[in-house]
């Protein structure tokens, strides 16, 4: 494997080296603590604000609403405990069948602690259906949580509108933002968001850091109890280097978001190429979807068998089929949108970045062909029971 | 990503034996083929034997599989092992025998290795005309509906794999590994299969040492209840073939059994009679009995 041609950047990305450049000084020179009460120290905290300043313009958001986490995990766990302190004799919640497993998981344990939760169903794109959200909420709902766009197959949701409704029961709105920030434009100035997470090495900033967004005003309330660091909202010595980091990451996105246009250019094309191959779909919101992601379904193969066939090429993708993730199960996220069997095991998700070039999508679109025609010239499941094998699928998802 | 061996690697991108076996129509060749795993649960393997008619014996095998690397390798893994040998040597490979051909499987995809052996043995008792008799309402109850995974399917890949948690069974059948809630199910089976072993076999021990204090052969009677309690550990495994087995007689060191259910429909069970039976007989009761079956 000579060349890597990463397309996985929903998963992770490359730290910019701008980035690195920036974070270096503080992981030699500058090692001082923040809170301590010298010039040394003092420095670092100078980092640290100027940090909150870049990441707070990048969102629309002021300074005061910025608190710097671990991770998005830890942005999404703070916000919902935190929504449901705000507001303790609420008992009902809100969230859909396709967040990340950080926040589903979360929300499967509250229910056993006492709380009802509504998951909200999406359709075949991927999609919310608003009038879901107006049947469920009621004045007992104390938060609605989620995501921005999806991970796996990019379907934007409408968050403001979704917002307004959340806003007219006086419940906590928390939206995962992790796949959105430095994709599209954001502006929480006039935004019914209450609470938004985000996460470094999403945007090229290094794993380990994140942010979480708290509207000036909202009853917070931290997860980590312990020092005043954070303004008291989230206590632990901070991760310096990675806060400056993520700093200059959100100045370059605010910068790259204007090359968007030519990131979903590439995506489209790529996608394109890829949809001529025979038996193949896309799995996500053709409209309402991030520039960077498409998840197509090649069928009657197997995602981990073409994902090891594109590693052959150094190509990075990766799949929702069950034999990826070590559960059994294939991807919670396209079983909600229902779609059949044949399609679920062999969806691959392509994210390109900024760093994407044609030729990387030229050599995609080169080998891609070849592996899936290897691929079902082994599987038993041929085109000749393409229809009989839809119509038992059809059914098997209905019944389940 | 999985830790895969290069054996894996190279059968995955490499595969031998790939596609279907057409049907010569020569006098004394058979084909037929064998088909486990469904689109649906992810995995699939259509197993092909081009068959010997009078040596029994197997002599072109092909396979077509839906499924990912391990699933593909383990089908070509099996494809090599079995060609050339007979059909009785072929039932009794298991699914270790797939994944030591391949230098080990992670502990996650062993599930692959089972499914080649499962592919094997429907193929060949689709060539005998055998049919596995589902008994639903039974011993053989489903205990993962997500899977579609049986007790005695359960009941044999821990007995055969000396598996011991929950976490195993599903790594090796997909059993408890979708919602989950046949877990407890599971974990008792697999503490019910501990207890008959150590409870057979401190029997087994306690007899054998009362006979040796006494310094005199075991008796008839000994004998039979020694047997009778061996052939209680063996027939989880025949029930999950959907066969059975029952002790018809002992005339001195011979040992008479009635196969019932696919192993007594099954025309060469001596596969069955000397591996399964006899060698177990033989390391837990006495080195020189002989193992009969009567119809």
């Amino acid at each position: 494997m000579s060349t890597v041609i990463y397309l996985d950047n929903n998963a992770t990305t490359q730290v910019d080296p701008d980035v690195l450049e920036a974070m270096l000084p503080y992981l030699t020179e500058y090692y001082g603590n923040p809170s301590s009460m010298h010039n040394f120290g003092g420095r670092v905290g100078k980092a640290l604000k100027y940090a909150r300043l870049q990441v707070a313009d990048l969102l629309g958001a002021e300074e005061s609403e910025i608190i710097f986490t671990s991770c998005g995990t830890e942005g999404n766990n703070t916000a919902i405990r935190a929504a449901l302190a705000a507001q303790p004799d609420r008992k009902h919640l809100i969230t859909t069948q396709v967040e990340h497993a950080c926040v589903l998981n979360l929300f499967k344990q509250l229910e056993k602690q006492g709380y009802t939760v509504t998951y909200l169903s999406v359709d075949r794109k991927g999609q919310l259906d608003l009038m879901e959200l107006e049947a469920a909420i009621t004045g007992n709902t104390a938060l609605v949580s989620m995501m921005y766009a999806n991970n796996e197959t990019g379907t934007v949701f409408p968050i403001e509108q979704a917002g307004a409704i959340v806003k007219e029961y006086g419940a906590t709105f928390h939206v995962d933002a992790v796949q959105v920030v430095g994709k599209l434009p954001l502006n929480l100035k006039t935004s019914t968001i209450d609470l938004m997470t985000l996460s470094g090495h999403k945007l090229h900033a290094p794993k380990g850091v994140g942010a979480l967004y708290v509207r000036r005003g909202f009853r917070f309330r931290p997860l980590l109890i312990g020092g005043h660091q954070e303004r008291g909202r989230r206590a632990g010595t901070e991760n310096v280097a990675g806060i400056v980091g993520l700093g200059k990451a959100a100045e370059l996105a605010q910068v790259h978001l204007a090359d968007v246009a030519q990131e979903k250019k590439l995506r489209d094309r790529l996608e394109k190429g890829l949809l001529a191959i025979p038996n193949t779909e896309i799995n996500g919101d053709r409209k309402y979807r991030l520039p960077n992601t498409t998840n197509i379904g090649f069928k009657y193969i197997e995602g981990e068998a073409i994902l090891l066939s594109l590693d052959q090429y150094g190509i990075c993708a990766s799949s929702g089929s069950a034999c990826t993730s070590g559960s059994l199960e294939p991807s919670h996220v396209l079983r909600a949108m229902g779609l059949p069997y044949t399609t679920l095991h062999g969806s691959i998700r392509f994210s390109l970045s900024r760093y994407t070039t044609d030729a990387e999508v030229d050599r995609v679109l080169d080998v891609m062909p070849g592996i899936v025609d290897r691929l079902r010239a082994l599987s038993p499941f041929n085109n000749d029971q393409a229809e009989w094998l839809q119509d038992r699928e059809e059914a098997l998802v209905t019944n389940s | 990503m999985w830790d895969y061996t290069e054996k894996v690697l190279d059968l995955f991108y490499n595969p031998k034996n790939q596609g279907a076996i057409e049907d010569p129509n020569e006098a004394g060749v058979a084909v037929v083929f064998g088909e486990v795993g469904s689109i649906a649960c992810g995995d699939a393997l259509r197993l092909h034997l081009k068959i010997e008619v009078e040596a029994d014996k197997i002599l072109d095998a092909r396979f077509q599989t839906f499924g990912c690397t391990s699933a593909i390798a383990s089908s070509s893994a099996l494809t090599e092992i079995i060609k050339g040998i007979t059909l009785d040597q072929a039932l009794n490979i298991s699914n270790r025998d797939i994944a030591e051909y391949l230098g080990g499987l992670p502990e996650e995809k062993m599930h692959c290795s089972v499914m080649g052996q499962e592919a094997l043995e429907a193929a060949i008792y689709n060539y005998r005309g055998i049919v596995i008799e589902h008994h639903e309402d039974d011993d053989g109850k489903l205990v993962c509906s997500c899977f579609g995974v049986s007790e005695n399917r359960i009941r044999r890949v821990v007995i055969e794999n000396n598996l011991t948690t929950v976490e195993q069974v599903t790594s090796y059948v997909k059993a408890g590994g979708g919602c989950s809630s046949c877990g407890a199910e599971i974990e008792d089976l697999i503490s019910a299969i501990q207890q008959e072993k150590v409870v057979a076999a401190a029997r087994v021990a306690a007899q054998i040492a009362t006979a040796q204090e006494q310094n005199r052969p075991l008796t008839s009677v000994q004998k039979i209840n020694l047997i009778q309690t061996v052939l209680d550990e063996v027939r989880p495994v025949l029930i999950a073939d959907g066969g059975d087995v029952e002790l018809y007689d002992l005339e001195g060191d011979i040992v008479k059994v009635v196969l019932k259910g696919a192993c007594g429909s099954c025309e060469s069970s001596t596969a069955t009679l000397k591996n399964a039976i006899e060698v177990r007989l033989r390391e837990r009761v006495l080195p020189n009995l002989i193992v009969e079956a009567v119809s």
